[in-house]
């Protein structure tokens, strides 16, 4: 039953309730495939084998039984390690984290369990979600399953490689300033940032609190809304999850439909800095929306200019506190207890050797931002900044219903290339940023390949219209996939297919 | 060294007290874990609390009611719209590494509270404003083992128990206070009193300062007269009693003036209170202000009370101390002298929970204010803090009152009850205290006293009645005390031919 990795979630819950299928089945095909194609991709941190079978037994015994389950009841995923799951090492790419298995879950995968989503592992990712690559990671480089010399994009690309790579249908990710919407469009994959607040963040290792939203991954955009209303909704335990209906997300991409809508191509996000492949995909997408019956015009956001240096004071400030509880008293990493030295200095010495570069560089960055005589220069204006981008995209959705970008300027980059210049990896994100800054919903979905590589369309909508995200994608995406006989991992190249056959 | 009153005759003392109070809410401030005082380390923890990884704070309602009734009472400003900010410092016993406080948007601000002290002539009033009252969650504790000091320095490991992080404390922050002269001890101390009798009214803590529930930082400094400006200010901690704040700040006063006048400065510092030489010692020096870098605390919404809620909760503000204790003279019908002095002593609630048990006005404060304010005296605490109930007293004063005990019998009760002997029947049954009331065996008593001072004998039957008292003091060694002294007298006489 090989085949059955190539399967979107969809097609698997539909297999799964008709009985054709075990999730037992589903759930092993799938360790199958991570078994032969993990070394090469390095998506998974850890394997739940037993776990992960054990849950599928649970779904099938559920389901001889007759009882009432959800659409993806024995489907697969994949956790981004940032995801406290009880009992299940969680690292969050980390050094410091090693060896912590936590004495409880996030609310996000309680959920997955309440819903019989079978988790297989937890899947690499940038250390504490700082980068765009996954080579911050410490426990090595995720490879593009497209193209196993480059980066999958960061720092979810643990999670988006094992979709491209077929080693699961679904998978969680995190995204702080892009870290779902960039590796999705650099696998050729589906994600979405939800509204902030739309997805508890209770168990989700904190970078930047005001920034950080969980949301789902897949292959299809269908799957990412079935994905996305499993786990979107209020929870006590978060107190800025929006206490109001999840939008209408599986009714909107079921819709697909753009007929009469009014689309905005956001002016700052384009030209200089975007590769032509990239701008013609792009271009391509919204020609596609147009003959659908959208109307595209140009809406500016001049404050998105300041996007990425903003982020670059709130993320790390916010980091720089939220990150100072990792010192050896409690749990993780302890360095230098040989019953010689201070408290303090056991937690300098933890520090120093737990945190890696790109870390220890936003601390240092975020502490500095924050400290006395230079909070209003720095913090200060990056939170009025902030107070622009959010007022551009108010202005600009008093006019259209969503907008749209590419969501990268490239596509996937050799490793390596740079891992040395850590501006220039900061501009990857330049397109994604600003929709953090905002608290607004964004998709990025896949409009083709540019030199063999995925090029990612993103599409932003106001707070609370996630479905309008949906909407738009499924729509897009129907066209796409015609024209390419499947939608674009189907393309992917026949290395991993192959491996998988 | 100057005297105190050169002291003041030189200086002008400024005050400026921060009073932590831990709420008395079941759960923790930003989770559901239990606030019990005492349990075993480490048992009432989460991973909230602990600040495991991914863990989030919520606010507990009942702490942001409890802080705005505290506003409400000290007369303060209730915000429309305040935030929690991070206070990031690094210390093992704080989970996260930063605590979740308020900066500069404060839930509470501008208020005051009149506090009375009492002067020759007479008690005064005197106006303590407040800067603001926020909220915030405790630290954890660090238990120091090995060493001679208990302290960190020498320390060879240290336990941390988590129990108390994340507690509601509210802190309230006094203006500088100007002007208190030479009373700057007794009305630091009349405040913080008068806050305590307020939030235990209002129900919203224990007030406990021996457990810690509620905390005195007292700042002072001293300022040469004229100079029109403050002196350097030490800020001391660790005052864990109400009689502590009056001897911290008088000791602080001292070696201040002292430092002054021998030309030397005064370093802004943390120091010590230490209970057995009543000195402060030095802690923390405070010249480098250390940068918290405070900044809103993002996984919080803004705390925003609604001006109904706030209306709600003044609804619901019982009636001040102050006012209480003006009803309570007039209904108890105590001269303004005798309520001055059970203000000071601190036993208006005492004895009017004395009253409520049935005891009369009179009685029950000559209890309070007598024996049991001359036991606490002794033992250097305060009189409410002694081991004995309102309700055993109330009963002690109705046993007198049915002639079961005398005044003497009775001090022997309150006494074993105080000695932790148990309730006051327990200490009757145990000791074996009854009154004498067997008029033959009081007669019989008499008559030997009579036969072995014959003298004296016919001294009273002479007409010199006070000789009685050596007669009366053989019968009540005779019967160990037990009997009605006031009974003896009247029998004695009788037997004497001058009743």
């Amino acid at each position: 039953m090989s085949e059955l990795i190539y399967k979107s979630a969809a097609q698997l819950s539909e297999s799964l309730a008709k009985k054709e299928v075990s999730a037992r089945e589903v759930t092993q095909a799938h360790l199958d495939q991570i078994a032969k194609v993990d070394k090469a991709v390095q998506a998974f941190l850890f394997v739940d084998t037993e776990g992960a079978l054990a849950q599928a037994d649970q779904v099938d015994a559920a389901r001889a039984k007759g009882e009432n389950l959800g659409p993806l009841a024995g489907v697969p995923l994949a956790l981004k390690d940032i995801l406290a799951q009880e009992g299940i090492p969680t690292t969050c790419g980390s050094k410091i984290l090693a060896g912590w298995r936590p004495p409880y879950s996030a609310t996000v995968v309680k959920k997955l369990r309440a819903a019989g989503v079978v988790i297989l592992g937890k899947t690499n990712m940038d250390e504490f979600a700082m980068g765009s690559s996954t080579e911050n990671s410490a426990f090595g480089t995720t490879q593009n399953p497209w193209d196993l010399k480059r980066i999958p994009g960061g720092s979810g690309g643990g999670s988006a490689a094992a979709l491209a790579a077929f080693e699961a249908p679904l998978a969680i990710g995190s995204d702080t300033g892009g870290s779902i919407r960039q590796p999705a469009a650099l696998t050729g994959t589906v994600g979405v940032k939800p509204t902030y607040g739309g997805v508890s963040r209770y168990g989700v290792v904190a970078f930047s609190s005001s920034l950080d939203q969980v949301g789902p991954c897949a292959r299809t955009v269908l799957d990412t809304a079935l994905l996305h209303e499993v786990i979107a909704g209020h929870d006590d335990y978060d107190a800025t999850s929006i206490n109001a209906p999840t939008p209408p997300v599986v009714a909107a991409a079921k819709r697909a439909d753009v007929k009469g809508m009014k689309i905005g191509v956001i002016k700052e996000l384009s030209g200089d800095g975007y590769e032509s492949g990239v701008s013609e995909r792009f271009e391509e997408s919204l020609e596609i929306l147009r003959s659908q019956g959208a109307t595209i015009e140009m809406v500016s956001c001049p404050n998105f200019d300041y996007g990425l240096a903003a982020y670059y004071l709130i993320a790390p400030s916010e980091a720089s506190s939220n990150l100072a509880r990792f010192d050896a008293m409690r749990y993780g990493l302890r360095v230098g207890d040989d019953g010689s030295r201070s408290a303090e200095e056991v937690m300098s010495m933890t520090r120093a050797a737990g945190f890696g570069r790109e870390v220890k560089r936003r601390i240092i960055l975020g502490t500095y931002a924050l400290s006395a005589g230079y909070y209003d220069a720095y913090y200060g204006s990056a939170q009025k900044v902030r107070t622009l981008i959010t007022q551009d995209f108010a202005k600009a959705f008093s006019s259209v219903d969503v907008l749209v970008s590419p969501t990268t300027p490239t596509v996937a980059f050799p490793i390596g290339e740079k891992s040395n210049d850590p501006v220039a990896m900061y501009l990857s994100d330049v397109a994604t940023i600003p929709v953090n800054l905002a608290g607004v919903a964004a998709m990025s979905l896949p409009a083709g390949l540019s030199e063999g590589l995925p090029v990612g369309f993103q599409i932003i909508a106001p707070a609370m219209k996630d479905d309008r995200l949906y909407q738009v994608g499924a729509a897009l995406e129907r066209e796409l996939a015609a024209k390419w006989g499947g939608v674009l991992t189907t393309k992917a190249p026949k290395l991993i297919s192959a491996a998988g056959a | 060294m100057l005297s105190y009153e050169e002291i003041i005759e030189k200086y002008e003392p400024a005050l400026g007290l921060e009073v932590h109070v831990e709420l008395g809410t079941k759960t923790k401030m930003f989770c559901g874990c239990p606030t019990e005082f005492g349990a075993e380390p480490n048992t009432q923890v989460c991973p909230v609390c602990l600040g495991m990884p991914g863990a989030l704070p919520f606010v507990n309602e009942r702490a942001i009611e409890s802080t705005i009734l505290i506003g409400l009472a000290l007369n303060c400003s209730i915000a429309p719209w305040s935030r929690f900010a991070r206070k990031n410092y690094f210390y093992p016993d704080m989970p996260k590494n930063f605590q979740i406080s308020q900066y500069d948007e404060p839930i509470c601000t501008d208020g005051y509270l009149d506090v009375e002290y009492e002067t020759p002539e007479g008690m005064k009033t005197f106006r303590i404003e407040i800067e603001r009252v926020h909220m915030e969650e405790d630290t954890g504790k660090s238990l120091h083992v090995g060493g001679a000091t208990g302290r960190i320095h020498g320390a060879e490991y240290s336990l941390l128990d988590y129990n108390r992080a994340g507690i509601p404390l509210v802190e309230i922050v006094t203006k500088t206070v100007l002007g208190t002269e030479s009373y700057a001890p007794q009305i630091a101390k009349a405040y913080v009193k008068e806050l305590r009798d307020i939030l235990r009214t209002l129900g919203v803590s224990d007030v406990k300062m021996e457990q810690g529930s509620l905390r005195c930082d007292a700042n002072i400094s001293l300022s040469p007269r004229g100079s029109g400006k403050l002196g350097t200010r030490s800020e001391t901690k660790n005052v864990n009693s109400l009689r502590s704040v009056e001897r911290a700040i008088t000791s602080e006063m001292h070696r201040h003036a002292q430092r002054l006048e021998a030309g030397e400065r005064v370093v802004q510092e943390t120091r010590h209170f230490q209970e057995d030489s009543g000195t402060t010692r030095s802690g923390r020096s405070k010249e480098q202000a250390e940068d918290y870098r405070y900044f809103p605390e993002p996984d919080l919404l803004p705390v925003a009370p609604s001006a109904e809620w706030i209306e709600q909760l003044r609804g619901q503000l019982p009636e001040r101390p102050s006012a209480h204790r003006a009803r309570l003279q007039q209904l108890w019908q105590v001269p303004d002298k005798e309520m001055a002095a059970m203000i000071n002593a601190g036993v208006v609630g005492v004895v009017e929970e004395t009253v409520a048990e049935g005891a009369d006005p009179t009685k029950a404060r000559t209890w309070w204010l007598g024996e049991i304010s001359r036991v606490a005296n002794e033992r250097e605490v305060e009189v409410v803090e002694m081991p004995i109930t309102p309700k055993d007293v109330a009963e002690i004063i109705a046993l007198v009152a049915a002639g079961d005990l005398t005044d003497k019998l009775a001090r022997q009760v309150v006494e074993g009850v105080i000695a932790g002997e148990g309730s006051p029947a327990e200490v009757i049954a145990a000791r074996g205290i009854k009154v004498v009331s067997d008029e033959g065996e009081l007669v019989a008593a008499i008559e030997r006293a009579i036969a072995a001072q014959p003298d004296t004998a016919q001294k009273v039957r002479d007409g010199n009645i006070p000789a009685a008292g050596a007669l009366i003091g053989a019968v009540m060694k005779d019967t160990k005390g037990q009997a009605d002294a006031a009974r003896v007298r009247e029998l004695l006489l009788g037997l004497l031919g001058q009743s």
